[in-house]
């Protein structure tokens, strides 16, 4: 049972309480203490279950590698699964519940799973499941679903707030051990901008825990000293509980910072996402320790050694009366002598090794403590709990030869340098043979831009696991990372360390009984049979193992798991750890909240919603609101008692005989200007653009280089050199980027200017007989048809704003297009309406808008085309040039299938009953295709019901269509097909006796 | 080979799992082959087990650089579906996820095809004109799907929230036998049975040349020695390119990466599959509990198969906006995959210049849930030498006739 000792504990504040539950049950703890050292305190060693067996699980280790430790936190909108208790920070009022487990901890009906386990090895359900075919869906994959996944999922929506903070840096340095200290100091006196972070609260990582001097101080005091240097430094910055996260292209950090998880008032942003643009990234990530694989080191209790030093020093935790070390090296020892110099009892030290004479196994001895060479555990008992250790010969089979007991085990198989930033963006690693783990190749780094390293490692995260080595290896790397003289590195002192002796497998020989009970990846329930069956079946990359036994896919990524993974499948194979090889190391680091990604772009503010200058407006009448890209325009303006299809007919009918009023202010306006304008409009349409007379409009055409129509309106000369061409509402930005994409890239040569002016213009629509009225009451330009015929444009002052006014017209009806400066619109609005109140004037929204063009027989972009089709295809041969040598589609359209006679054209649809044909309805053909699909003959493209005709109307694309007039057609394959008549898609004021009024 | 089976589970079990025979064989190449499969991705194996299951043609290497199942067969979000808009489109897809239906039951190994539905949201009145259009079209097509209401999608997904403020949910296409595979299985499982017929699969083994006679392939140089055939199949999405100029002509694809990530897992609360496209992202709930997500892909061309951010954050954005309980969960792991795109976006399955090369490329977003279909229709064209009904619109010559497969109009921009 784990307590708290009565005295000690660097981290924890005594002389306060902090109050928090654990599945309804109330535990303190101290200001300091995490989740985990407080539970571990209140002598709770149980803390979760794992994924496949449930089996109960305690803390193995103490940081962000932790696979077992992780709870459902918090509640409702600060609800959140799978949170490490190793890094949850305790706050008075904490709430934490176990994850994974039914009813209780304690009693969890999913361990019946563990019972089974000999029929659940790695990939069973590829071999099972089978049959009968409809019981996967039905039967077992729900139970599979329902016993997988680990935390609750949250129900509610976020309470908490995130946001984006953009960085720039010379240098970025990861870690805040002394290592990336000693990196940061050096960099900090170049002068260059340093930021340096810490994924946990405190500074100095294992040095000050292991008791390492550093410049004829403790390790502690020059950390507390190294800080307050690097505060008062003005081009440092300085964060703590923020984890790079990544390292990208380019130099590009993202660095996660958690601002309020660790206090009890959550009413500030809860995290923040740093993206950092480094010149040079220091990785002083350190390093993790790993498991040795011996049968049952996954029973609550067994820990890694370096992780009970740490709750040990730290929060003054004892792991248990009795602690076993076992160890294949010298690091462990100082376990060993921590425990005891705290007063507790090491039965003994289990070190693989034939020999241990290193000075901390020497000064373990001179303690009392029995230290035992080429001894392993051959199985540690108890199931919810440690109860003791089996004794034997590392190098033997397993017989026992003593038995010892306890109630922890402290276990340590050496370090793992941390190369996840390194790796993140390609840079590769070398096998240490001496050390048995992976390190940065230093010729093979990642590359940046320049073609050089942009990212270096240093410290423990280099394989420097001494103290002094590590930071000479540091100081060198802000050297590295400043081009500036870095000085002489501080002297770092710790405790001379014998050689460590590789061991994948405790004991040596164990036979299979064993290898079934030795777990690799804790949390994933993957053990070292589960990596040789996978090896034995021929799964024998790395990456096969890894995803036929889930092997380090848990939340932990395989931190803890993975090397020992692949050194069990390198014995397998009888090949070599290096030739074996890794599995890709991918961003995060540690995981991080998709809220966090989000940042500040949440509800409202997620896109950017453009509104036009008569937005508040359209608000005020209650319109109904269509996105159209990322504006918003009304659809309509129910009144009280209407229905939306009561008021778009409304509207039609109303502009139709009166005047109609539309705000088109969202219409895309591009300015192109110079001396070779009058060319380059020429090849973005298909129509001759460059003899448009100065004060005339002309409807025009956007193709893809494929032929395909992609985008139309109405272009207007405005001076000699000057063309505005007007795009669709959500092509705008599309087009313009493609004007540019051409200038840039293939006509870099021509003197033309674009510009992107739609928001710099309002534009209103006066739509309707009695629109000329209108105008001419509001005064000051001559607006009749003989001065400003249709497809002609004049500038001046109308009612005292500055317009341009286009005589277009999208309706059939007399229509006046006014374009006035963006921030003008809304008073010309007003005066528009104030003007037109006499002449019936009432707004319409886009669906009218749409009705009336297709009572007209005009396309829509994205209702006619939908990027297949082609202007021939609707008719519209007379908008494009016979006479220009090209433009952008000319040589798409001459391809054999853009030629043939049986394409799809536009034709009017008329039902026999004047219903509406149903959207997108395709029109069949006898018989099946080659395929057995229903052949087919055209589709609808827009259909409606018209309130001008009180019928349904509809366009579409037929077969051969303009040469079947009057043909009947049969649409749908239901078993109600609806028979419709082939027609002029023109279906009102067929003359155009309207435009003018 | 040993059938699996829970009886064979079970007998194992009692013995430790030691009799286990393996999954496929990994054999020293021949000197030659009748026929050669450059790719053991899931397009190449399927290619390979259809030929042996369909055209009694067994004498076949599959040669693969990497590990077998390593390219976006092992790095996709598993989605399957066929309600496409085009006829071309949906014949093949269609075909596929019939396929995908008995594929556990076909290969002895379970794939864990679960038709739990996939939901295409329409969130502009746009996409609901484009989805009620595909929803008529695969009526006539054959293929199942309907147009839903709200409601029904909020009963369906009771994470989503409908009635967002800048994209409400105004219904959606539904494809209630549409769904998921495990992706890795597919591989593994074809691969295991086409071991079984007698063909070979070479894995690290890196083809180096194409060889020819004239216009005619004779056999290639691979890191582990020549190898000579007489028909060769090219099926190496993402370097479809490189391979073709090792034969001596030009695709018209480019390679980009496609983004995709993982949140940490946790208990089942997503039953179906969820594409939204007007925000660019798709969300579905895998066995083991982790919230898959599909991104866009980058705007630039490369090789690397690694995660950029820029999509990701988009992606997230919108998915948080849609799915506001996700804010809390964290991105356990972000990749990258290589796809090639094509001019329209669909895929090639054809005859190339060189007499005996056929190549399989192209699946742009729509690889994984192509698979079976990809590889019976490839099988077909290469065991009779002309294309059949499935893939014949697929040629390569569509592009020089203007003959496209365009499925950007309603699916949107992934599919």
């Amino acid at each position: 049972m784990s307590t708290r000792l009565a005295q000690g504990g660097r981290l924890i504040d005594r002389s306060r309480q902090v109050s928090f539950t654990f599945d309804g049950k109330t535990f303190r703890g101290h200001p300091g203490d995490t989740l985990a050292s407080a539970l571990l305190a209140g002598g709770q060693v149980v803390m979760g279950r794992s994924f496949k067996y449930h089996r109960p699980r305690g803390a193995v280790a103490y940081g962000v590698e932790e696979p077992n430790a992780l709870v459902n936190l918090g509640e409702e909108g600060r609800f959140e699964p799978d949170t490490r208790a190793t890094t949850q920070e305790i706050f008075d009022g904490l709430v934490a519940e176990s994850q994974n487990r039914w009813p209780s901890l304690d009693w969890d009906i999913g361990a019946v799973n563990s019972l089974f386990a000999r029929f659940l090895p790695a990939g069973f359900y590829y071999k099972m499941f089978i049959h009968p075919r409809a019981a996967w869906k039905h039967l077992f994959e729900p139970f599979i679903r329902r016993s997988a996944g680990l935390g609750r999922a949250p129900r509610a929506r976020d309470a908490d707030r995130y946001e984006h903070f953009y960085a720039h840096v010379d240098v970025v340095i990861a870690g805040g051990g002394v290592a990336g200290l000693a990196a940061a100091l050096a960099a900090g006196r170049s002068g260059k901008r340093v930021l340096l972070v810490e994924q946990s609260g405190h500074w100095g990582g294992r040095a000050v825990v292991d008791g390492a001097r550093i410049d004829g101080k403790e390790a502690a005091d020059w950390v507390a000293d190294a800080v307050a240097a690097l505060d008062a430094m003005p081009n440092v910055t300085l964060r703590t509980r923020a984890m790079a996260a990544g390292v990208y292209d380019h130099g590009y950090v993202l660095v996660h910072e958690r601002l309020t998880d660790h206090l009890a008032d959550k009413s500030g942003l809860r995290q923040r996402l740093w993206r950092v643009r480094a010149g040079r990234i220091i990785n002083a990530a350190g390093a993790l320790e790993r498991p040795l694989s011996f049968a049952g080191n996954d029973v609550p209790g067994v820990m890694l050694a370096s992780a009970m030093r740490d709750y040990l020093v730290n929060h003054a935790i004892s792991p248990g009366d009795r602690t076993v070390i076992v160890t294949n090296n010298d690091d462990a020892y100082r376990t060993a002598l921590a425990l005891h110099e705290a007063g507790l009892i090491v039965p003994a030290v289990l070190d693989a090794r034939p020999v241990a004479d290193g000075e901390l196994p020497e000064r373990a001895r001179a303690a009392g403590i029995r230290v035992e060479t080429g001894r392993a555990v051959v199985r540690v008992k108890g199931r919810s709990h440690v109860t003791g250790v089996e004794v034997g010969l590392h190098v033997g089979e397993g017989s026992v030869l003593e038995e010892i007991a306890c109630d922890a085990v402290a276990m340590s198989g050496g370090w793992s340098p941390v190369v996840h930033l390194w790796s993140h963006c390609g840079g590769k690693l070398n096998w240490d043979e001496a050390q048995a783990h992976f390190r940065p190749d230093p010729e093979r780094p990642p590359l940046g831009a320049d073609g050089t390293g942009f990212v270096r490692c240093v410290g423990a995260s280099n394989g420097h696991l001494r103290t002094g080595d590590g930071i000479a290896d540091a100081v060198a790397g802000a050297a590295w990372a400043t081009g500036a003289d870095a000085g002489k590195a501080p002297a770092g002192e710790d405790a001379d360390e014998g050689a460590l002796m590789p061991v994948w497998l405790m004991p040596q020989g164990a036979g299979v009984k064993l290898r079934a009970k030795m777990w690799l990846d804790y949390q994933n329930d993957v053990k070292v049979s589960d990596v040789q069956l996978a090896a034995r079946e021929g799964y024998e990359s790395v990456e096969h193992t890894k995803r036929y036994t889930t092997l380090g896919m848990a939340t932990d990524q395989g931190k803890l798991s993975n090397i020992n993974g692949l050194a069990v499948l390198s014995g397998a194979l009888n090949a070599a750890i290096p030739q074996v090889g890794t599995t890709t190391f991918r961003p995060p680091y540690v995981p991080y909240t998709l809220g966090a990604i989000a940042g500040s772009a949440a509800r409202e503010t997620f896109m950017p919603l453009r509104k036009t200058q008569m937005d508040s407006w359209h608000v005020e009448q209650g319109a109904e609101f269509e996105p159209v890209g990322l504006w918003r325009r009304p659809y309509s303006y129910p009144r009280l008692g209407e229905t939306v299809k009561d008021s778009v007919a409304r509207e039609i009918l109303n502009t139709r005989k009166n005047v109609g009023i539309l705000d088109a202010s969202t219409l895309g306006k591009i300015i192109v200007k110079g001396p070779d304008a009058g060319r380059f409009v020429d090849m973005m349409y298909t129509n001759m653009m460059s003899n448009l007379a100065v004060g005339r409009c002309r409807y025009g055409l956007m193709c893809n280089e494929q032929g395909f129509l992609v985008d139309d309106g109405v272009v207007a000369r405005l001076s000699e050199d000057t063309w505005l061409c007007h795009t669709t509402s959500g092509g705008a930005d599309n087009v313009h980027a493609q004007m540019e994409e051409w200038l840039q890239t293939e006509w870099w040569d021509w003197q033309v200017y674009t510009a992107n002016v739609t928001e710099q213009w309002g534009q209103i629509g006066v739509v309707g007989p009695n629109a000329r009225k209108v105008l001419e009451k509001l005064g000051g330009m001559d607006v009749s048809k003989e001065t400003l015929p249709f497809m002609h444009w004049a500038e001046g002052e109308l009612a005292g704003f500055p317009v341009r006014i286009f005589r277009i017209s999208f309706s059939g009806e007399l229509s006046y297009e006014i374009a006035v400066p963006a921030g003008q619109a809304r008073g010309l609005w007003d005066a528009i309406l104030a003007a037109g109140a006499e002449f019936g004037m009432q707004p319409y929204g886009t669906e009218a808008l749409h009705v009336m063009r297709a009572e007209k027989g005009f396309i829509m972009i994205g209702d006619e085309t939908d990027g297949t089709v082609i202007p021939q295809d609707l008719g519209l041969n007379w908008a494009i040039s016979k006479k220009k040598d090209d433009f952008i589609g000319k040589r798409g359209q001459q391809r054999e299938h853009m030629v043939d006679p049986l394409r799809w054209k536009l034709v009017g649809l008329e039902t026999e009953d004047g219903s509406v044909l149903p959207e997108g309805a395709y029109a069949v053909a006898p018989g099946d295709n080659a395929n057995g699909q229903r052949n087919v003959q055209g589709r609808v493209t827009s259909t409606y019901h018209s309130p001008t005709l009180g019928r349904g109307i509809a366009m579409g694309l037929v077969e051969r269509g303009p040469d079947r007039m009057g043909e009947m057609l049969e649409f749908g394959a239901g078993a109600d097909p609806v028979r419709a008549k082939i027609v002029d898609p023109v279906f009102y004021d067929k003359a155009g006796e309207k435009q003018d009024g | 080979m040993k059938r699996y089976s829970v009886f064979a589970i079970a007998r194992e079990g009692l013995r430790y799992h030691q009799g286990w025979e393996r999954a496929w064989r990994s054999p020293a190449p021949q000197k030659r082959y009748d026929t050669i499969i450059i790719g053991a991705g899931g397009h190449g194996l399927a290619t390979a087990y259809y030929l042996g299951k369909n055209h009694g043609i067994r004498n076949v290497a599959i040669i693969e650089k990497g590990w077998l199942g390593g390219g976006n067969t092992g790095r996709n979000t598993t989605i399957i579906r066929s309600n496409y808009l085009q006829d071309a489109s949906a014949a093949i897809y269609e075909k596929a996820r019939s396929l995908y239906e008995t594929l556990s039951q076909d290969l002895n190994y379970n794939v864990m095809f679960s038709p739990r539905g996939v939901m295409m949201l329409a969130q502009t009145q746009h996409e609901v004109r484009g989805y009620k259009r595909t929803v008529q079209a695969n009526l006539l097509q054959g293929v199942a799907t309907e147009w839903i209401e709200p409601a029904r999608v909020q009963e369906l997904v009771p994470i989503i929230s409908i009635s967002g403020p800048r994209y409400p949910v105004l219904g959606a296409i539904w494809q209630p036998r549409a769904g998921t595979a495990r992706h890795d299985a597919v591989a593994w499982g074809y691969a295991r049975a086409c071991s079984e017929m007698g063909m070979d699969i070479i894995q690290n083994c890196e083809v180096t040349g194409i060889d020819r006679d004239g216009d005619r392939v004779t056999g290639v140089q691979t890191t582990k020695g020549a190898i000579a055939c007489d028909r060769m199949g090219i099926v190496v999405a993402g370097h479809s390119g490189l391979l073709a100029q090792m034969a001596g002509f030009r695709l018209p694809v480019e390679s980009v990466a496609l983004q995709a990530l993982v949140s940490e897992p946790i208990k089942p609360c997503l039953d179906v599959v969820v594409m939204a496209n007007t925000v660019h992202g798709y969300l579905s709930q895998s066995d083991k509990g982790e919230m898959v997500i599909g991104g866009g892909a980058d705007g630039f061309n490369n090789y690397t198969q690694r995660g950029s951010f820029h999509h990701v954050e988009e992606t997230v954005r919108a998915l948080v906006e849609t799915f506001p309980m996700i804010s809390r969960l964290r991105m356990l792991r972000q990749w990258g995959g290589i796809v090639d795109m094509t001019g329209d976006r669909s895929a090639i399955i054809s005859k190339t210049p060189v007499r005996g090369v056929y190549i399989n490329c192209g699946w742009g977003t729509g690889g994984f849930k192509s698979i079976p279909g990809s590889g019976w229709a490839m099988a077909e064209l290469m065991a009779k030498g002309e294309p059949g009904p499935l893939a014949a619109p697929f040629s390569l010559t569509r592009f020089r006739e203007g003959q496209f497969i365009d499925e950007s109009v309603a699916a949107g921009v992934a599919h």
